[in-house]
């Protein structure tokens, strides 16, 4: 089942989803696994499992500091990727490999749309990666029946979406805010306005990220926003709360 | 050769290098400085707008002058050398900051934020930002602010706010990534004045065509000086602003040899260096909003770079030159640190000239091969920079005793001072 109708499906049951990220090997593949049994009993519906990489430019402090942690740990691509055919087959989540295009550029893009394939993975966020530059690696992921998850901005012209709308598959991916991950955005009406505009461009179902922390974030994207997308908030009640931590935070989040 | 004629090509590209790879939030804000870049890219007056500032506040032209005595002593090719190093803030990084200061003007954009290695290019962006009236943020990784204080110094005086990099290998790579993090945050205000040939297009292009002056002038002085053009010509290369800027003077002379010079750090099968091109150990990848070579492990992880010289000490190359590379229409060499260190001695000591130590590299290549080329023949050397100013940098580079009983002193003082 592609990503769009297993999007469809799990809405059938709530007026809207949660997809949560974890930083591969940071702290620990254990502790991962930790957090993703937390999230799974939570109900959560998609989880993103970052591919550390030592230049994370579009990350803020918190998953900086995890990719490189997780680099010095000694992670390898081979991990990743038996860590997310691990989850695929344990969880009822659907897993997206989330990274740096150079990881895919230097295994070369047929193997990696394969490896994600091969992992259980649905499909890949990208976000130093233009359309522009993805033509052959959509076409080789549109064969193997992966999607490549395309990213909306406010800043993004009405131009700029169309174009953004015509490659998307899956879902879209509407980034709430100008900045980096990690650092809280004010849910109001640009957030609505982003949300209506990705909408006129495209109909695939909308994820709405970057900053979304509290259960009140939730409610005022339900109705508007398909799925909510939950980076370091998450990361952060780990590191200072550990597993009681999370547990709670997922319960509110979505209760 | 009109290597930025895009025209039967891909905008941005290089053979397979350069191009955009930028978070989507920045398209707009590239598409906007491309635009601008375009449009003062086609307007005469903006060309002598710039040049009329950098002869009025930074000394240009800068001179071609004759090493006499060296190329004496080594007995081969006539040796002769750009004085970039007489640049205001002592390097060619000024050439670059004015033009893109001239370009942000023209954006509407208030505020200016740099990435800095040596802090040369911390040092010109913060003097410009203080002429043009400009907010201004520098970001050095934190290994370089702690090797490059008098610069940091001159930098917060100038009114500039310098941000230490605790990221990464807390070098210049780690400033870029944490420029790209202010950028996607405040673009509306805010341009990115990035110092060298490097980025995502159109900053290559951008930062060639401004430090393009360098072989402007050289090629006309060394016409002038000898009557006729050089055989060989020197430069060397960090990111590539200060080479691609001198070899433009000589693109379209087919026996003219261009010889960029890399940090060869502790030289062949280190590890522990910053040649992209002369050694065997970088791979093509993408990176910082580029590909081009990079020094990276198999799955894409930049490795640990390593130079006695912290303007050259980075991970990638200009992408102009790796394809220029890949066309053997520029070669490329190694000057190991300790090839430094010799070198400078012996520039200052027979031509009381000090280059900075990422401009010895150059004259370290240029040295070695003018010695086997015959009299007639010419070499030019780039001097991107001078290295007076480097002086903390450069007495511990020649492990100078008396220097560092003059600190161990000048700490005693302070301590007591503070009492
Ligand atoms: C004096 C000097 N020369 C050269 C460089 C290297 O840069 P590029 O290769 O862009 O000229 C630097 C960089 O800081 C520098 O300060």
């Amino acid at each position: 089942m592609g990503l769009q109708s297993y999007i469809a499906e799990r809405k059938r049951g709530k007026d809207i989803l949660v997809m949560a990220h974890v930083v591969c090997g940071y702290p620990s593949f254990e502790e991962n696994m930790q957090e993703l049994e937390i999230m799974a009993e939570a109900g959560v519906d998609l989880v993103e499992l970052q591919f550390p990489f030592s230049e994370p430019s579009a990350d803020g402090p918190l998953f900086v500091h995890a990719n490189e942690e997780s680099l010095k740990a000694g992670t390898t691509i081979d991990q990743c990727f038996k860590f997310m055919a691990e989850v695929s087959a344990r969880f009822p989540f659907k897993v997206l490999m989330m990274g740096y295009y150079n990881t895919a550029f230097k295994m070369g893009e047929e193997r990696f749309v394969e490896r994600v394939k091969e992992a259980g993975g649905v499909g890949y966020i990208l976000p130093d990666l233009p359309v522009e530059e993805a033509v052959n690696l959509h076409r080789l992921s549109e064969e193997a029946g992966i999607e490549p998850i395309i990213l909306m901005t406010p800043t993004s012209s009405d131009k700029r979406l169309a174009k953004l709308g015509l490659a998307s598959r899956g879902m879209v991916y509407a980034v709430a805010r100008k900045g980096v991950t990690g650092s809280k955005t004010n849910m109001g009406d640009d957030v609505l306005a982003l949300i209506e505009r990705c909408r006129q461009h495209t109909n695939m179902p909308i994820g709405v990220g970057f900053g979304i922390s509290s259960k009140s974030d939730l409610d005022f994207l339900r109705g508007h926003a398909d799925i909510a997308i939950v980076g370091t908030a998450a990361l952060k009640i780990w590191k200072d709360e550990g597993a009681p931590g999370l547990k709670t935070f997922f319960a509110e989040l979505m209760a | 050769m009109d290597i930025f004629d895009f025209s039967d090509g891909r905008e941005g590209y290089y053979g397979e290098y350069g191009g955009v790879f930028l978070p989507e939030i920045l398209q707009a804000t590239i598409e906007e400085l491309l635009e601008c870049f375009r449009e003062c890219k086609a307007d005469p007056t903006f060309w002598q707008e710039y040049v009329a500032l950098l002869q009025n506040y930074s000394g240009r032209p800068t001179p071609v002058t004759y090493l006499e005595n060296l190329s004496r002593e080594l007995g081969g090719a006539q040796i002769y050398v750009k004085r970039d190093d007489l640049n205001h803030t002592g390097s060619h990084k000024i050439n670059n900051v004015m033009g893109q200061g001239l370009l942000t003007k023209r954006l509407g954009k208030k505020r200016v934020i740099a990435e800095t290695g040596a802090g040369q290019h911390g040092f010109a962006t913060a003097t410009m930002a203080a002429k043009f009236g400009f907010d201004c943020k520098i970001y050095m990784g934190a290994v370089d602010v702690a090797r490059q204080r008098p610069n940091v110094f001159w930098m917060e005086n100038l009114g500039a706010e310098v941000i230490a990099v605790e990221d990464g290998q807390k070098t210049l790579k780690d400033a870029v990534n944490e420029c790209m993090r202010d950028w996607v945050t405040n673009m509306a205000d805010t341009h990115y004045i990035l110092g060298t040939a490097c980025g995502p297009h159109p900053f290559p292009e951008m930062v060639s065509w401004f430090q393009s002056i360098i072989g402007m002038e050289a090629r006309e002085q060394i016409l002038a000086q000898t009557g006729r053009l050089p055989n060989r010509v020197y430069a060397c290369v960090g990111g590539g602003s200060n080479a691609m800027g001198l070899f433009q003077g000589f693109f379209d002379e087919p026996n003219i040899e261009l010889v960029g010079c890399e940090a060869g750090g502790e030289g062949v099968g280190s590890y522990m260096h910053s040649a992209r091109l002369a050694y065997d150990d970088a791979s093509v990848g993408v990176a910082q909003g580029y590909k081009t070579y990079f020094l990276q492990n198999e799955e894409g992880n930049m490795n640990e770079t390593h130079s006695v010289a912290a303007g050259l000490d980075y991970i990638g190359v200009n992408p102009i030159f790796a394809h220029l590379h890949d066309q053997g229409k520029v070669r490329f060499e190694a000057a190991t640190d300790a090839e430094v260190k010799e070198t400078l001695k012996l520039t200052m000591r027979t031509e009381g000239l000090i280059p900075a130590l990422e401009s010895t590299h150059g004259f370290v290549v240029a040295l070695k091969e003018a010695a086997t080329m015959s009299k007639d023949e010419i070499v030019l050397v780039n001097m991107s920079g001078r290295g007076d100013k480097d002086i903390f940098t450069i007495a511990d580079a020649l492990d100078d005793s008396k220097w560092k009983r003059f600190i161990e002193g000048k700490a005693d003082q302070y301590r007591r001072e503070r009492g």
